[in-house]
C-alpha cells in the first residue's frame, strides 16, 4: 500500500491543525440580500431567469418551510440556526456572462487547480497523457462556474450541465423528475433547499447508452456566512449507466457555514447508477470551532424494473453530518446499495446511514458501514430497511462496523428494520472494536510510526468499501483517511 | 551472581578493552514494573554480536517481560537499571526507532490485523525500516521479488500473503511469517519469545532453518524458550536461566540439556 507511506508523507508536510483546503478566494461576487424571505427567493429566480413555474415551486417550498420545525432526532447537538443571518445567494461576479473554459475567471481556475480539480479539458482533448477523462461542473457557491467535456458528451447523446442551465435549454426534462424523489415537503432542510436552491449539476443519460466516461462535481464554499444549497439531479434512462463522483472543500472559517443539499437519481428499467462521494468540508478546528454543518437529503428512487443504484461515500469532513443516501426499491428486481466510510476526530459528529425501502418484488439492497470514530467526536449510524407488504422476497444485507481510536470518542449503531412482508429475508450484522494497544504495538515494532500503523490498520478496516470506489477515488481516500486521523494517537 | 560473563574472565586487559567496544547488547541491573509488581528484579546480560543466547526459565520468570522491555512496549516501566546496543541507550528510543536501530521480536502471540494483506504489511514495514536507516526504499516488483525468495526458504505459500495479516493463519503459519519478517526487516538484534511454542516437530525444523539461516558474525540472537527442543536445532553458544527476575545460573549449550533432565525444580517452578 503505496497510499499508506504517501499519506504519511502528506500528513508530514500538513501542519495538524491547518486544513489543506481552507484558503480563500478574493473574488468580488454578487449577493443577495442577508436572511430569507419570498423576495430574496424572487431574487434568486430571476438572477437565473427562472420559468414562472419554478418560481411558484420554489414560493411553495418557502411556505412550506416557515410551518416546519428543526428535527431533532439526530444524535448531534449544535446552537440554534439564526437562518435570517445568512446569504443564500453568492456569485463571483466574472462568471455572469457565457461559460466556456477560455472565458472563466483565471482566480477561479486557479483556486480549482489549487484543489486538484481536473477542469483542463484541453489537455485531455489534446492527449495530454495522465489528464483525467472526466467531466466536472465545479460549483463555486451558488453557482455552477463551468462544466467540461460537455460536447464530448453531447455526442453520446448525455446532457450534463449546471442546474441552471438545465432549467433553460432542458425545462421538460427538470420538470418532469425535479421533485420526484424528494418532494418539496420532504424534511425540514430539503423543504428549504427547494426554496433557495442555487445551482448544482444535471445529467440525463438517454435509453440505452453507457456514459462514456466518469461525470463528477466539485463544490466549493468561499464566501463568508454563505449557506451553499445545492440541487443535483440525475436520470439515467432505459439500459443507461453512468458514474458520478462528487467532492466538496470549504475555507477555514471561525463561524459554522450551512450546506444543505438535495440530490436526487431516478433510474428507469435496467439503468443503473453509482454515485461516489468524498466530503471533505471543513471540520472545525481542535477546540471545535467553526465548520460546515452538512446537513442533506440524498435519495434514489430505482423507478424501473431490475435498475439499480448503489451510493458509495466517504466521509472525513464537517462539523456535523446529518445524511442518509437512500433508495427506494420501486422496481420489481432493483436493486440498492450502501457503502459508506464515516470517520470523525476532534470534536466532528456524524449521523449518517441510510434507508432501503423495499416496494417492488424481489428487491435487493446491501448496507456496508464502517464508521471511525476518534479524538472527542461521536459518529452514529442510522439506517432503516423497510419492506412494504407487496414486496415479497425482499432481502437485505446490513454489516455495520465501527471502529474507536482513543477513549472519549463515541461510535452508535441505530438499526431500524420493518418487514411487512414474511417473504423478507433482512441480515443485520454490527460490530464494535477497538484499534488495541498491542495491534498498534506490534506494527510500531516493526517500524510504524504511530501515524503509519493507525493509517494501515484504519485502511484495512475499511476495505471492504474502498473496492467500490472508483479508481480515480481510492487512492485519494487513502490518504484522506490518513490525514483525518492526523493527531489521533500518540 | 555466578558465570554471568564468564567469557571474559580470563581475558588481559587489552583484550578485556576491545571486548568492551565490540557491538553487544548490555542488560545491567534491570529493574522492570508491570501493574504495579515488579518482575524484572535486577537483571544482568551481556549477548556479543555475532552469538545466540538462550533465555529459558520456568514460567513467570521474566522472559516474556524482558522481550517486550527491549522493543519497547508501554506499560512496561524500567524502574531501574540500563539497556545499551551498540553502546546506544536502547530505553531512550521509541519501538520504531528501535526497529530502525536493528532490534526485531519475533511475538509469542503475533498480532491479527484484518483487512490488511500480509504482503502490504511486509512491504509496509521492510520500506519504513529502510526509509529510516537511510537505504532505497523498494519498488513494488522488487519487493515482491525479494519476498517471494525469502517466503520459498521458509516454505511459504505465496497464497499466505495475500490473506490479511495472521487472520485465520495456523500456528504455524503465524510463526514462520515472523521468521520470514526478521528475514526481510534485517535486524541486528534478533529476539524471539517461545517461537516454538504451539508447532508440531516439522514446523519447528523448518522455523529452525529459517533462524539459523540468519545466524552470522554481524548479528546477536536471544532465543527465549521454555523447553530445550528448539534448541537443539537452534544450537546457542549460551543458556541463560532465569528465575525471578534475575539470571539464576548461565551456561554452555550442555545447560540446556541438564535442564531437560532435572526440570526447574530448583528455579523455584511451582509444581502444576
Amino acid at each position: 500500500m503505496p497510499a499508506v507511506q504517501e499519506t504519511v508523507a502528506r500528513v508530514r508536510e500538513i501542519d495538524v491543525d491547518k486544513y489543506k483546503y481552507g484558503f480563500t478566494t478574493k473574488i468580488e461576487s454578487v449577493k443577495a440580500p442577508k436572511g430569507l424571505s419570498e423576495d430574496v427567493i424572487r431574487f434568486i429566480s430571476a438572477k437565473k431567469k427562472e420559468p414562472e413555474w419554478l418560481l411558484d415551486w420554489r414560493l411553495e417550498a418557502y411556505r412550506r418551510w416557515l410551518t416546519l420545525q428543526e428535527p431533532t432526532w439526530a444524535n448531534v447537538k449544535h446552537p440554534k440556526i439564526n437562518f435570517q443571518d445568512l446569504y443564500y445567494y453568492a456569485a463571483p461576479k466574472s462568471t455572469e456572462g457565457p461559460k466556456s473554459l477560455s472565458e472563466v475567471d483565471p482566480a477561479l481556475l486557479a483556486t480549482y487547480a489549487k484543489l486538484g480539480i481536473p477542469l483542463k479539458e484541453q489537455e485531455v482533448l489534446a492527449g495530454v497523457k495522465g489528464a483525467p477523462r472526466v467531466a466536472v461542473d465545479a460549483v463555486f457557491d451558488s453557482v455552477s462556474v463551468v462544466t467540461t467535456f460537455k460536447e464530448e458528451l453531447a455526442k453520446a447523446g448525455v446532457i450534463f450541465c449546471s442546474m441552471s442551465e438545465a432549467v433553460q435549454n432542458h425545462p421538460e426534462l427538470v420538470k418532469k423528475y425535479l421533485g420526484s424523489v424528494v418532494p418539496i415537503t420532504d424534511n425540514f432542510y430539503a423543504t428549504l433547499n427547494s426554496a433557495v436552491f442555487s445551482d448544482g449539476s444535471f445529467a440525463y443519460v438517454p435509453e440505452g447508452i453507457r456514459c462514456p466516461m466518469e461525470l463528477s462535481t466539485y463544490f466549493r464554499i468561499n464566501e463568508k456566512q454563505t449557506g451553499q444549497f445545492e440541487r443535483t439531479l440525475i436520470i439515467a434512462d432505459k439500459g443507461a449507466y453512468v458514474s458520478y463522483l462528487e467532492g466538496c472543500t470549504a475555507p477555514t472559517r471561525d463561524e459554522n457555514q450551512l450546506h444543505a443539499a438535495v440530490v436526487e437519481l431516478v433510474a428507469l428499467d435496467n439503468a443503473e447508477i453509482k454515485y461516489s462521494t468524498v466530503q471533505n468540508w471543513y471540520p472545525g478546528d481542535k477546540q471545535g470551532k467553526g465548520g460546515v454543518y452538512n446537513f442533506v437529503t440524498k435519495r434514489g428512487d430505482c423507478r424501473g424494473k431490475n435498475s439499480k443504484i448503489s451510493w458509495t461515500q466517504v466521509e472525513t469532513g464537517s462539523a456535523i453530518t446529518w445524511k442518509y443516501p437512500s433508495c427506494i426499491l420501486r422496481g420489481d428486481g432493483s436493486r440498492g446499495e450502501f457503502y459508506s466510510i464515516a470517520i470523525s476526530n476532534g470534536h466532528q459528529q456524524v449521523d449518517s446511514g441510510t434507508k432501503m425501502i423495499h416496494l417492488g418484488k424481489d428487491t435487493s439492497s446491501r448496507i456496508i458501514s464502517k464508521g471511525i470514530a476518534a479524538g472527542h467526536s461521536n459518529n452514529t449510524y442510522r439506517g432503516l430497511v423497510s419492506a412494504h407488504r407487496r414486496a415479497t422476497n425482499a432481502r437485505n444485507f446490513t454489516n455495520c462496523d465501527s471502529l474507536l481510536i482513543g477513549d472519549k470518542c463515541g461510535a452508535h449503531t441505530v438499526p431500524y428494520i420493518e418487514a411487512k412482508n414474511a417473504s423478507a429475508t433482512f441480515e443485520h450484522e454490527a460490530t464494535t472494536s477497538k484499534i488495541s494497544d498491542d495491534q498498534l504495538f506490534y506494527c510500531l515494532s516493526r517500524g510504524l510510526s504511530p501515524e503509519e500503523a493507525v493509517a494501515l490498520i484504519v485502511n484495512g478496516f475499511v476495505r471492504d468499501v474502498l473496492q467500490h470506489l472508483p479508481m480515480e477515488f481510492m487512492a485519494e481516500t487513502q490518504k484522506l483517511i490518513g490525514i483525518s486521523l492526523e493527531g489521533s494517537v500518540g | 551472581m555466578i558465570g554471568c560473563i564468564p567469557d571474559f574472565a580470563g581475558m588481559t586487559k587489552e583484550s578485556q578493552f576491545e571486548a568492551e567496544n565490540i557491538a553487544m547488547l548490555e542488560i545491567k541491573n534491570l529493574h522492570v514494573v508491570v501493574d504495579g509488581r515488579e518482575i524484572l528484579k535486577g537483571l544482568d546480560l551481556e549477548l556479543p554480536k555475532g552469538q545466540v543466547h538462550a533465555i529459558m526459565g520456568p514460567n513467570g520468570s521474566g522472559k516474556s517481560t524482558l522481550a517486550y522491555v527491549l522493543t519497547g512496549k508501554q506499560d512496561y516501566e524500567v524502574t531501574a537499571g540500563t539497556v545499551t546496543w551498540n553502546g546506544e541507550d536502547l530505553l531512550a528510543m521509541d519501538p520504531s526507532e528501535r526497529a530502525a536501530a536493528g532490534v526485531f521480536l519475533a511475538f509469542q502471540y503475533p498480532m491479527e490485523i484484518p483487512g490488511v494483506a500480509t504482503m502490504t504489511f511486509l512491504r509496509t514495514a521492510t520500506n519504513a525500516v529502510r526509509k529510516a536507516r537511510g537505504e532505497s526504499e523498494y519498488s513494488t516488483p522488487d519487493f515482491l521479488r525479494f519476498v517471494r525468495e525469502k517466503a520459498a526458504a521458509l516454505k511459504i505459500d505465496p497464497e499466505m500473503l495475500r490473506r490479511p495479516l495472521n487472520v485465520g493463519f495456523s500456528g504455524g503459519e503465524k510463526k514462520r511469517n515472523e521468521i520470514l519478517q526478521m528475514a526481510l526487516l534485517d535486524p541486528s538484534l534478533c529476539v524471539m519469545d517461545e517461537t516454538d511454542s504451539g508447532l508440531d516437530i516439522d514446523a519447528v525444523r523448518i522455523v529452525a532453518e529459517g533462524v539459523n539461516a540468519l545466524r552470522g558474525p554481524e548479528r546477536a540472537m536471544l532465543v527465549i524458550t521454555h523447553y530445550q527442543r528448539l534448541l537443539n536445532h537452534i544450537v546457542p553458544d549460551r543458556v541463560h536461566v532465569l528465575s525471578d527476575g534475575r539470571v539464576a545460573r548461565s551456561g554452555g549449550p550442555e545447560l540446556a540439556l541438564e535442564l531437560e533432565e532435572s526440570g526447574y525444580a530448583e528455579f523455584g517452578e511451582q509444581a502444576a
